[in-house]
């Protein structure tokens, strides 16, 4: 019998609209391989009863000749974003047992467009981190080990689950957040594809904030065209976000046409970093010569102020953080603590004292300090101008190029504990992805090739604003010329 | 920082000599809108608790704004009704500090770039004197919610249904030099807010707060320290909080103190001020765009959309009433004080008009029965110009009857108290009761040849040259006609009869 | 280079209203200080006359209608509270 999680978005898509499938059985087979994971840590809320629900209405619709790309289909969903009468927490303590009284507008157009929902996935608490070890469900392990080894590595962050359930086959897709790279970086160490769109193509209505003017909604998927498939059901116009964009979505399936004849590809000069291991560079190549062999003009080009959007980054992304966090007070939600006879305000230093973790913690205090009285100038201000200069350099670099290629991320997934300890260490997994974050810009990342250690790595596509058409164009032609059939071996399931 | 004369020339002694007061004021003006700033719930006041909110004004998580038009439309009127400029870009920033009633941990402001500039309010100090008085800036922000510390032993309540309500933040110059002068600001303010219908004005529901700021120096010395006086809710309140915290800072200075620049409260019970440290420390409010809104931007099309929108203004109708009506500085500018007072006046000169009456002439007469007897029945009734029983066409036939001789106008303030409890027109009770003018001369004249008959030692001493008992058998004659004879005619027949 | 101190810490730490026990605040402020040192290197960079960017999205704001379109959902909004009386939040009494 074949196994119904292998399928892709798209063979279960067509399978179900050909009456070979139903979502019913989709659904049992990954409620099934959710259970046989859980060593994974992927899922910190399983909704079984409510995905068969959602699957024989998907199948009765089907049947009703109203099949949408993705009904019938199981995805998992990121615990950032808010799903009614079903725990979301963004992964922290100081959300417990909050079940919001409302569904926000990504997972509700995927709801409407048929999705079925598996459940809810870890991440690092509130989408901050780069190793989904700041979760207070525990970390995620990454179904990736390396050739050879039984030693287990983190599968990227902050939307560990989301990579996770889906390279092991215990979700079809997911959705996740990209704030600096939170999309790209865990594809790129799982093997999977994991598209960032242009900021304002979804809603953040109803997803937990971080960083308000970088958070952005996308899919993680196992091939490129599943991952237009569910882009284009999550993004959409909607009034309820003042920075969302009234833009038409375009059929991005449509733009896997293999053809990048006559596209001109910048290769950003700065993005070669002394420190990039070997293997990555060599990937690289590889990837410029796919691209040269499709067709493609490859250049040079140069993004002069690269080197400063991680220190921005971690000015304005706090900033922003400090103050989208300081509605976690115990009042109207979630954590609540109070020590014996204390007042309001020992209510909310406890509170928030308990119910955050150390990285939060560390960057709502970087935050407040940045935005503080004598210092926002010198920090806050600054990093705003910088960030400009970051969006200049995209700007300029995309009059002569239609994409740039770049490693995703600077190395493959490490182990747990190994960067824990460094907080900039731990940042800089993020110095090829933070860059198109504060521009907005649309980012991919595609696996193409596997460490010298049989890790998986991703090449990072980058687009101008709103032109996810050639960004989906050519991922295609990368994932394709690729070839990449690696698979991690399921020690999970033993 | 160069300040206007202090023309109203109030000091305050103290032990070492004269000082001067110098106020500025904050006020907050909650927005006339159906809706919320940034969500849909309603603003109505006196809503069942937490009824009026929505998920955005609770702060859940994900939650976000989304703009009120109209609010924004209501500031730029506001702005353009102060004569003051308008930004067509400005920004909306987050000021950032916990407080129970504050759900998102911050309140949606506008600090750097605010939608209104500098403008103007010209005051009204009594006695034709008028003072402009410099506004420094209007911005839009969101109201908070309300906490009741005084429901249960150990817990505070927190209703939101105020939160997210939007308000007007508008800030004067540090213009004002007295408590009357503050009195008038506000009064003006509020006059203002509630023709063009931006505010209503209502400071016992909360929708006026003045936040006042008071500084003292002795003559000719530069500005003083000032302190705030956080959210004093009535204009008698304002004007005691002003005195009494210039008096404590005068002590203070005088006992070779320093005042220190703190937020206070006025405590009307005790009639003084106090310091609110408990808000004051680490108050750091970490200003910054707030990221889930663009910058707010309008065109010269909405401006003058709402300029075109605005109704005559109080300062212009006052000057026209003047100026076309003839009427007293101080008759016009009672008038004008409220919308619904200078309607009623119009209305009812129109209702002369359509009646074949010369405006121009009854003008000052009808200003002056509706400041007087009107005015002074509502008062006395509590009830406000709206409420009034007698409606303009009653009170223009009324006015029509004085004017055609029909009734005198002492009968007239009697027909008056009966409209205004009965609601009958005045002819109506004219004639019911009988009240009609005697103006026949032969019936005066026999009534007056009976008067002089009853009193002829009057008449006596009359021609002996005390001719003010003229006034005297007046009173007679007027009395024996119930009022009713047309004094004019009682005079001008009287005279010849007593000077034989 | 700047240098943040358990003073400083203890100070943001009391404005973001989080609870540091004392024995959090020297390896904070050497975190936080080394953090600090590194975002510094912006002051490199030349941004005289640059418009500081706020957000990505090149648009003004788009203005709702003023019409009630939400709230009466009093039981959805008290739905989660960690305390509630009689249809309001509670929280400890604050004295003002
Ligand atoms: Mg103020
Ligand atoms: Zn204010």
């Amino acid at each position: 019998m074949t196994d119904l999680t292998k399928f892709t978005i798209a063979e279960a898509r067509d399978g179900l609209r050909k009456g070979d499938i139903t979502s019913r059985e989709l659904t049992e087979a990954h409620i099934a391989a959710i259970e046989a994971a859980d060593v994974l840590n992927a899922y910190i809320v399983k909704t079984p009863e409510k995905a068969l629900a959602m699957a024989d209405a998907a199948d009765a619709r089907v049947k009703a000749g109203d099949a949408p790309a993705m009904a019938g289909i199981p995805i998992g969903i990121k615990d950032l974003f808010a799903t009614e009468g079903v725990r979301t927490t963004a992964c922290s303590h100081i959300l417990d047992g909050f079940e919001p009284a409302y569904e926000s507008t990504v997972t509700q157009n995927l709801w409407d467009a048929g999705a079925v929902m598996l459940g809810k996935l870890n991440m690092d608490e509130f989408a901050m981190g780069s190793s989904n070890e700041n979760s207070y469900y525990g970390p995620v392990k990454n179904p990736w080990r390396a050739e050879g080894s039984n030693e287990h590595f983190v599968p990227g962050g902050s939307s560990g689950g989301s990579v996770a359930s889906v390279a092991a086959y215990t979700a079809m897709g997911a959705t996740a957040s990209d704030t600096g790279g939170s999309i790209r970086q865990p594809a790129s160490f799982t093997g999977t594809v994991g598209v960032k769109p242009t900021y304002g193509r979804c809603s953040r209505y109803g997803m937990v904030a971080f960083a308000s003017s970088l958070d952005q909604a996308g899919p993680v998927t196992r091939t490129v065209r599943d991952a237009a498939i569910m882009l284009e059901a999550m993004t959409g116009y909607d009034p309820k976000d003042s920075t969302s964009i009234n833009r038409e979505v375009p059929n991005f399936e449509a733009a896997l046409t293999g053809d990048i004849r006559g596209k001109t590809i910048g290769i950003p000069k700065e993005y070669r970093l002394d420190e990039t291991p070997e293997d990555i560079l060599k990937l690289w190549d590889q990837g410029i010569g796919w691209l040269k062999d499709a067709g493609a003009n490859v250049v040079d080009v140069s993004l002069p102020h690269t080197k400063y959007a991680l220190p921005t980054y971690y000015i304005v992304a706090p900033a922003e953080a400090s103050s989208n966090l300081a509605r976690y007070d115990g009042v109207r939600y979630g954590l609540r603590d109070v020590p014996q006879g204390g007042n309001l305000t020992d209510m909310y230093e406890t509170t928030r004292g308990h119910g955050f973790g150390d990285e939060v913690k560390r960057r709502v205090l970087m935050g407040t300090y940045v935005l503080s009285a004598g210092y926002y100038d010198a920090y806050y201000l600054k990093a705003q101008r910088v960030r400009q200069l970051i969006a200049k350099d995209f700007r300029d670099a995309f009059e002569s190029v239609d994409a740039l290629l770049t490693p995703t991320a600077p190395s493959a997934a490490f182990a747990f504990g190994s960067k824990s300890n460094d907080p900039i260490a731990m940042y800089l997994n993020d110095v090829f992805t933070v860059p198109a974050s504060l521009a907005g810009l649309p980012g991919a990342s595609v696996p193409a090739g596997l460490s010298a250690d049989g890790l998986p790595l991703g090449l990072q596509v980058l687009t101008p604003a709103f032109d996810e058409m050639t960004l989906f164009t050519i991922c295609g032609v990368l994932e394709e010329a690729a070839a990449f059939t690696a698979k991690p071996d399921a020690w999970w399931t033993a | 920082m160069e300040l206007p004369p202090n023309i109203s020339g109030y000091r305050i002694a103290g032990a070492t000599g004269d000082f001067e007061v110098v106020i500025g004021m904050e006020v907050h003006a909650q927005v006339t809108s159906k809706s919320k700033l940034f969500s849909g719930a309603a603003t109505e006041f006196g809503a069942e608790p937490n009824a009026q909110v929505s998920l955005v004004d609770a702060a859940m998580p994900g939650m976000l704004p989304t703009i009120n038009r109209e609010c924004v439309r209501q500031a730029v009127r506001t702005g353009l009704a102060l004569g003051a400029e308008i930004n067509r870009f400005s920004v909306f920033d987050r000021k950032n500090y916990f407080y129970a009633d504050l759900p998102q941990g911050y309140q949606i402001s506008q600090f750097k770039h605010p939608v209104v500039g500098e403008g103007t309010i010209v005051i009204d100090l009594g006695e034709g004197k008028h003072k402009d008085v410099g506004v420094e800036r209007i911005h839009l922000e969101q109201d908070a919610g309300k906490s009741m510390h005084d429901q249960h032993p150990d817990l505070t309540f927190v209703d939101l249904n105020r939160s997210g309500v939007a308000l007007m933040e508008i800030v004067s110059k540090p213009h004002l030099n007295s408590p009357d002068e503050a009195g008038a600001y506000l009064t003006k303010l509020r006059t203002i807010l509630r023709y063009i219908g931006s505010c209503d004005g209502n400071m016992e529901q909360g929708s006026m707060r003045a936040d006042v700021n008071v500084s003292v120096r002795r003559e000719g010395e530069p500005l003083g320290t000032r302190c705030e006086i956080k959210n004093v809710n009535s204009i008698r309140f304002v004007r005691q909080a002003i005195e009494v915290e210039a008096r404590r800072q005068i002590d203070v200075i005088e006992a070779g103190g320093s005042v220190d620049q703190e937020t206070r409260l006025f405590d009307p019970v005790k009639g003084e001020t106090r310091s609110m440290r408990s808000k004051e420390e680490a108050h750091d409010y970490r200003y910054f765009p707030d990221p889930d809104l663009l910058p707010l931007e309008f065109d010269d099309g909405f401006i003058d959309a709402a300029r075109d929108s605005l109704p005559e203004l109080p300062d212009d109708k006052r000057a026209r009433l003047v100026s076309t009506l003839g009427l007293s500085d101080y008759n016009a500018s009672v008038l004008v004080a409220e919308k619904e007072s200078a309607d009623y006046f119009e209305a009812l000169l129109a209702a002369l008009a359509d009646r074949g009456a010369d405006t121009s002439k009854l003008a000052q007469k009808a200003a002056n029965w509706v400041i007087g007897d009107l005015f002074g029945a509502l008062n006395k009734a509590g009830k406000s110009i709206t409420e009034t029983p007698v409606g303009v066409d009653a009170g223009a036939q009324l006015l029509m009857l004085i004017d055609e001789g029909t009734i005198s106008g002492r009968i007239a303030k009697d027909v008056f108290e009966i409209m205004f409890e009965t609601g009958d027109s005045p002819a109506k009770i004219v004639e019911e009761k009988g009240l009609k003018q005697v103006s026949d001369t032969g019936e005066i004249e026999a009534i007056i040849d009976q008067v002089i008959a009853e009193n002829p030692g009057q008449l006596a001493q009359y021609r002996d040259g005390k001719t003010k008992l003229q006034g005297f058998f007046v009173g007679q004659v007027m009395k024996a006609t119930g009022g009713k004879a047309n004094p004019a005619m009682v005079n001008q027949l009287l005279k010849p009869k007593l000077d034989g | 280079m700047s240098n943040i101190n358990e003073d400083t810490v203890a100070r943001i730490a009391r404005l973001a209203r989080l609870k540091l026990e004392p024995e959090q605040l020297a390896p904070m402020a050497t975190e936080l200080t080394s953090i600090l040192d590194w975002v510094e290197q912006l002051g490199e960079v030349d941004t005289d006359g640059i418009e500081p960017m706020a957000s990505p999205v090149d648009a003004k704001l788009v203005w709702r209608d003023d019409a009630v379109s939400d709230g009466n959902i009093q039981d959805k909004v008290l739905k989660n509270a960690p305390r509630r009386e009689y249809g309001f939040f509670a929280v400890p009494k604050v004295i003002e």
